[in-house]
């Protein structure tokens, strides 16, 4: 038997067992935002501390700001003072930011891949929950609260305990209009949102072999909404070859490569609990209630012994299937699936057609450069001729921080990761989970669809 | 060091339900700010009040359980983003200990930095400490970190909480940085071992 993955780079990064029992891990990589960062640095201030190893952090701005408008100062002060934190601390620390006029600017699980700061056999961290996202290049990437950024800023260190990992074998053979979306929401149907508590969870097998590097992203990105913090995915050529070339990505690139190699889990790696998911059967997944764990097939009934309050919220009966529900906004957009990958399978299905009337649809780019790349292509001009909003980079309506909400009771086909009750901003709104060819199908249609209908 | 966390006592808030997320505790519109100072006006808004700012019918807003200190719950109690305003929310409202069935990671994390002692009970205790709560607001709880029992009713429940977490409690250790500092030598020479970053 061999070490996994996250054993060896966790030996790598452990600098010694602390008095509590914890183990103190260096943190290669710290990534900052506007919303959970200002604190932590106030905190640094009051103590008198310094930001130890500023070339390990970089900050951008993803939660607040607006998507539509982005002259300063922000309508909201609020927002404007938050940004404005951000941009002072980093300033002062010298700390690199990628601000809103910048080429790099983005949600930050998608700005890190993209600039190669994301790399194989690192430790990451980032108060966000969505940080396990990195983990799809065979990083270990860890949300954490504003104590702990803190804690990094001050020592490139946190205390943690090692978690056991459970390896996830994926086979068979996705269905078109399937995605990995679809797989993820399956597997925290089946595992439960408390199900990965105390695990990593390592991704792998023949589905997750083949999938590209955005779709490996998707996977560990939703990993935290089945209770396991970390999410990975073994480096392979195609992480290699993402990097390349990369702003960040290592000078020495043939020796990097090689070192990454030697990190991944061996064949006859150990692991603390398997689980195996053949998803030849697997439909387009759709979420009823208010977890991301209430997910069906799309269509399939919602269960006879379904929770009463999600139902009740969502206004949704017991044995309904929930194609054909009427939506009153779509959003595509989301460290989830705000990705060029995504835009291009979203405009797929919406070319030549239009958005239903009365539906507000909203094209969210993750990222500066997902959006420039989006306009090279012309699916920007796709989108707009059949009736979505083109915004500007952002997190927007995933949890309407920004002026993206929805309105009362409004329902929301969404590509995003949480239906939690007042997630997208209105306390009585309603989020319904899915894939962005299906949010693009809903958009469409103006019901809840089937995309395997119109592909 | 911090202040020693070892015995708790006071009154218990019922809080029935299983996944409660960080946006149910503090919406992410309250999250608008450069301090966590004055959160507690805001934990659990959406579950307090209605869209035209009426108050509901809820446990937490009735008067039997205003200003009590220990928060029950279900299972997965602080689920989904890892905002630290939500412990903060919780400890600006007055908590001081939370019993629930099971916590998320980060969000039991969370309450370790904050010095908050997040207990887990099994399925019979939690819920009979739930319906003692309900039955009577007035009934004291006992934590001890140090013998790992809480007293409440006359009776004794046994409860887990991470070694990590209790140790850190118990010695006044949960404020990390500081200990995180002694090591600096060590994470100095970590530093050069390890890839940095040349764009």
């Amino acid at each position: 038997m061999s070490q996994n993955l996250l054993n060896k780079v966790w030996d790598i990064h452990k600098i010694k067992t602390l008095p509590t029992g914890q183990d103190q891990l260096f943190i290669s990589l710290h990534l900052i935002h506007e919303v959970t960062s200002p604190q932590a640095f106030g905190m640094l201030g009051e103590r008198g501390l310094k930001v130890l190893y500023p070339e390990r952090t970089f900050g951008t701005v993803d939660h607040i700001i607006p998507t539509d408008k982005r002259e300063r100062p922000f309508d909201d002060e609020l927002a404007e003072g938050m940004i404005r934190a951000l941009e002072d601390n980093t300033a002062k620390n010298g700390i690199s930011y990628f601000g809103p006029d910048s080429d790099h600017q983005g949600i930050v699980h998608i700005m890190g891949p993209e600039l190669g700061l994301t790399q194989p056999g690192l430790t990451i961290a980032c108060g966000d929950s969505h940080t396990s996202t990195h983990g799809a290049f065979g990083a270990i990437a860890f949300g954490i609260g504003t104590s702990q950024i803190r804690d990094i800023l001050a020592t490139q260190t946190m205390a943690l305990s090692k978690p056991k990992v459970r390896r996830i074998n994926i086979s068979g053979t996705l269905k078109k209009g399937v995605y990995a979306k679809d797989i993820i929401l399956k597997i925290i149907a089946d595992l439960g949102v408390n199900g990965g508590l105390g695990f990593a969870y390592e991704y792998g097998g023949e589905v997750i072999d083949n999938m590209s590097m955005e779709e490996r992203m998707t996977i560990c990105n939703m990993t935290i909404e089945g209770g396991a913090r970390v999410g990975y995915v073994n480096p392979d050529n195609k992480t290699y070859e993402y990097l390349k070339g990369r702003k960040y990505a290592p000078e020495d690139y043939e020796t990097a490569v090689e070192r990454w190699k030697s990190l991944a889990s061996g064949k006859d790696a150990e692991y603390d609990d398997v689980y195996n998911l053949d998803v030849s059967s697997l439909e387009p997944m759709v979420t009823w209630g208010i977890n991301p764990g209430q997910a069906l097939g799309v269509g399939d009934q919602i269960p006879e012994d379904a929770d009463e309050q999600a139902c009740s919220f969502m206004g949704f009966d017991r044995g309904q299937v929930l194609k054909g529900t009427e939506i009153d906004v779509a959003f595509i957009g989301s460290c989830t699936n705000g990705r060029i990958s995504d835009l291009r399978i979203a405009a797929e299905v919406v070319k030549g057609k239009k958005v239903r009337s009365g539906v507000r649809a909203l094209v969210v780019p993750g990222s500066r450069s997902v959006a420039d790349q989006a306009e090279r292509e012309g699916l920007h001009t796709i989108f707009k001729e059949a009736g979505f909003q083109w915004r500007e980079p952002g997190c927007s309506m995933c949890l309407a921080m920004n002026p993206d909400k929805l309105e009362k009771r409004e329902l929301c086909a969404s590509s995003s990761n949480r239906n939690f009750i007042g997630r997208q901003g209105s306390p009585t709104g309603r989020t319904v989970l899915m894939s962005p060819a299906m949010v693009a199908a809903a958009a469409v249609n103006g019901v809840i669809s089937d995309v395997r209908e119109m592909l | 060091m911090n202040e020693r966390i070892i015995e708790i006592t006071g009154k218990a808030i019922p809080l029935r339900g299983d996944d409660i997320d960080t946006d149910r505790i503090i919406p992410a519109r309250f999250m608008k700010c450069l301090t966590f100072d004055g959160l507690g006006q805001f934990a659990f808004y959406d579950v307090k009040y209605e869209e035209n700012g009426e108050e509901k019918r809820h446990i937490l807003n009735s008067p039997d359980y205003q200003g009590h200190s220990i928060l029950v719950s279900g299972r997965n109690f602080g689920c989904g983003s890892s905002r630290e305003h939500a412990p903060w929310a919780l400890k600006g409202m007055g908590v001081r200990c939370i019993i629930a069935r099971s916590y998320a990671e980060i969000f039991a994390n969370n309450c370790s930095s904050l010095g908050i002692p997040a207990l887990i009970v099994d399925e019979a205790s939690a819920g009979e400490l739930m319906k003692m709560a309900e039955d009577d607001p007035l009934v004291e709880f006992r934590v001890n970190l140090n013998s790992k029992k809480l007293h409440a009713g006359n009776r004794f429940y046994a409860f887990d909480l991470p070694e990590n977490y209790r140790i850190a409690l118990v010695e006044g250790r949960w404020d990390t940085t500081s200990m995180l500092m002694e090591n600096l030598e060590d994470i100095k020479l970590k530093n050069q071992f390890l890839p940095s970053f040349k764009g």
